[in-house]
């Protein structure tokens, strides 16, 4: 199983705790699929507000807990919000997002770099959504980071991934890294393609909780990413062009 | 004194951190705290003094992806 900074998690699942109809689905699905992460984020309270309970339930998931900084455009921004979000939940993990893009949500690869070494020299354990540009994910590395988390589409339009060309390079670009793919994913298949491609791990939410069914759905991704896992482990073919018979021609007869 | 808290005026009797929070209702909250940007720990809390015009934002655990 994924090991992160020295943390082994139960399931290369890290899903996601929004946009569930309600708690209790949220919580099925991460019964159901066993999922080895939850993230999870911090939003202004108001007095007598209902940080605590949600805060009671996620704890209650009993797993590890990965805050991010979604929503954050600079690099202040970001570091403020980490800082916070270490307290609040008593972790030094965290999901580093810095967005470039309203419309993309893609990373700022400048900011991100800035905000992960001001983390990483303040000790964060940082997992910083990026993109598959392996020399973004060098600096990356320079800065601190110990996981990287490659975005597979945008957040949240299920596309799968967008660059398989650019993602398999970057897998064998740093062989020893642990890597997530974070964000995009619309399908079980998906998942099961990352990990095919040598990612250790899956982050998503909207596809689970925006299924019909959100349980049903994250067993289906936990699976998926089994068999990926498994497939990748057990070095697979390599495609070719032309056909070849799978059924031997030796002592075929002749019948014409 | 005039404070933002959370992007909205409120004017309050308190003159530190731990005080405002008291008073606004998050005495036994759980939250995090950042005054003019700049996160303060709970540890600071008590000793932090607040100004006029100062902007207070005010944190919980929330859902995220």
């Amino acid at each position: 199983m994924p090991v992160f900074y020295g943390t082994e998690i139960a399931s290369p699942l890290m899903l996601g705790t929004a946009q569930y109809p309600s708690p209790s689905v949220m919580e099925a699905a991460f019964r159901r699929s066993g999922a080895g992460v939850a993230t999870v984020s911090l939003r202004r309270e108001a007095a007598g507000g209902q940080g605590g309970p949600f805060w009671d339930i996620i704890r209650g998931l009993g797993v590890p807990v990965l805050p991010n900084t979604a929503g954050c455009h600079s690099v202040r921004e970001a570091v403020t919000t980490a800082r916070m979000a270490r307290e609040l939940f008593d972790t030094d993990w965290i999901k580093l997002e810095v967005i470039g893009h309203p419309d993309t949500l893609q990373p700022d690869p400048f900011g991100l770099v800035e905000a992960a070494r001001i983390l990483c020299e303040e000790g964060f354990k940082v997992f910083p959504y990026t993109t598959e540009d392996g020399i973004l994910a060098g600096r990356l590395l320079e800065a601190g980071c110990e996981v990287l988390m490659p975005w597979g589409a945008p957040i949240g339009t299920g596309l799968g991934l967008n660059n398989l060309y650019g993602l398999r390079t970057l897998r064998a670009q740093f062989p020893e890294v642990p890597m997530v793919i974070d964000a995009g994913m619309g399908l079980p298949s998906h998942a099961a393609q990352a990990m095919e491609l040598g990612y250790d791990a899956v982050l998503l939410n909207t596809a689970v909780a925006r299924a019909g069914d959100p349980a049903a759905m994250a067993e289906g991704f936990a699976r998926a990413l089994d068999a990926g896992r498994l497939a990748h482990a057990a070095d697979p073919m390599e495609p070719r062009d032309m056909a070849s018979p799978s059924t031997p021609v030796l002592g075929l007869a002749v019948l014409e | 004194m005039k404070i933002t808290v959370n992007g909205d005026p409120q004017t309050v009797a308190a003159t530190t951190l731990a005080e405002a929070l008291e008073e606004l209702g998050y005495a036994d909250a759980r939250v995090a705290t950042a005054l003019n940007e700049t996160f303060v720990p709970v540890g600071q809390r008590q000793a932090h003094p607040l100004a006029e015009g100062d902007h207070l934002e005010i944190l919980a655990p929330r859902q995220g992806g």
